[in-house]
């Protein structure tokens, strides 16, 4: 599967751990909000732009693509705060907003998904006392990826059979009639993968003292 | 949790991304999409619960950089935008409408769907949206209330109707919720 964010590259930005770029990120969001001034602003957005581009090698689409999705919004603060108060205050909003969107795209495009999913299971481990099984976060995460394809799938097979029956709805109707039957079939799917997970041992990692019945030694 | 309550959370996230590639009605700068659609189904079809953490999977399966919010965008950038707002209330609103529907399931039909996912899907994500984009873009109420709900509602609301018929179907040929009786064999 082709689809992640991720931009390989020999760089130090892509070396450095993702649990370490994360605390960056998270630094550099406080940072802009606790120095309010114009030029910190700017700074910030040079020095990000800087590192994406030139120590990371990123192409400028890869930020681009993502800056663009906010660039709506930057114009609309622009005019807004032009009319209601002033348009300094409005470019240092709209400022923020850019090098924060810029420094998360960085860190996306430099950092693997595995390298992610492994900081996500790290940070579930505080939620074991609660109950949580970080290992089991990872299935679900791994099992989601997997489904994603399989949807697609499905839904284009539903949609053939219908078109070979002659019918092939549009519109409010079409999501009905393919929607609700897609989620029967993949949610009958989703039960058998679960019980064969289970038989491959899915589940053996119990709550200390589960009680054992007498079946489950019987080799079947 | 067992095993087939994470398959079905899993499940749900996958959907929730799916429904994100159908092709968007662009309005201004928030494309509508049918990925809100998704979350409502989570709610109704699978429960407070396990809804509300389908959803967290998905978007926990955007910031880790999957390109799986509607526009095609992903990673951590839209977490820090000015609609960041509405991907923090997702959660919450399927497990607002999971809750209602649990409480009803026995009653459940397209009118009480629509209305609980009007309450869930609508009233909760604006509710949390909109002061987030006013804080972060810093716009007045006003402002933030026409760029930021005003024009979504109709297109929410006909997403409420359809994603009640569509639970309405599953809940008759496979339920998933089951019926709240609190015995030993719960969990």
């Amino acid at each position: 599967m082709t689809l992640a964010l991720y931009v390989p590259r020999a760089s130090v930005v892509h070396r450095l751990p993702a649990g370490a770029k994360l605390l960056a990120l998270a630094v550099l969001a406080v940072a802009l909000f606790v120095l309010p001034t114009l030029t910190a602003a700017a700074a910030a957005l040079l020095a990000t732009v800087a590192v994406g581009l030139l120590v990371a090698r990123l192409p400028v689409a890869v930020l681009a693509r993502q800056a663009r999705a906010v660039v709506w919004w930057l114009g609309a603060l622009l005019v807004v705060h032009a009319l209601t108060t002033d348009l300094r205050t409005g470019a240092h909003v709209a400022l923020r907003l850019l090098t924060l969107v810029v420094a998360a795209a960085v860190v996306t495009a430099t950092t693997r998904v595995s390298a992610m999913v492994a900081v996500v299971e790290w940070l579930c481990a505080p939620l074991r006392l609660v109950g949580v099984r970080p290992a089991r976060v990872g299935l679900t995460i791994a099992m989601a990826l997997r489904f994603i394809p399989v949807l697609v799938e499905r839904a284009d097979r539903i949609r053939a059979a219908q078109a070979a029956r002659g019918g092939s709805p549009r519109g409010v109707r079409a999501l009905r009639t393919t929607v609700a039957p897609l989620l029967v079939q993949v949610l009958q799917m989703a039960h058998d993968v679960s019980e064969a997970l289970d038989a491959r041992g899915a589940d053996d990692v119990p709550p200390p003292r589960r009680r054992r019945s007498p079946t489950s030694e019987v080799p079947r | 949790m067992k095993t087939r309550d994470l398959a079905y959370v899993a499940l749900f996230a996958a959907v929730i991304a799916v429904l994100g590639t159908l092709p968007a009605i662009t309005v201004g700068p928030v494309p509508i999409t049918a990925q809100t659609l998704g979350v409502m189904l989570a709610g109704s079809v699978l429960g407070a619960r396990r809804g509300s953490l389908a959803v967290l999977l998905f978007l926990v399966l955007v910031a880790v950089g999957l390109p799986l919010l509607a526009s095609g965008a992903g990673g951590l950038a839209p977490f820090a935008g000015p609609t960041a707002g509405y991907l923090y209330s997702w959660p919450v609103a399927a497990f607002v409408i999971g809750w209602l529907t649990e409480r009803s399931w026995d009653r459940y039909d397209v009118l009480r769907g629509t209305l609980f996912n009007v309450v869930g899907g609508i009233v909760v994500i604006y509710a949390i949206g909109v002061p987030v984009l006013k804080a972060v873009a810093g716009l007045e109420w006003g402002a933030a209330f026409w760029s930021g709900a005003a024009v979504f509602v109709p297109g929410d609301l006909f997403k409420a109707v359809v994603a009640a018929a569509i639970a309405d179907v599953v809940r008759r040929s496979y339920p998933v919720i089951e019926r709240p009786r609190r015995t030993a064999e719960s969990r």
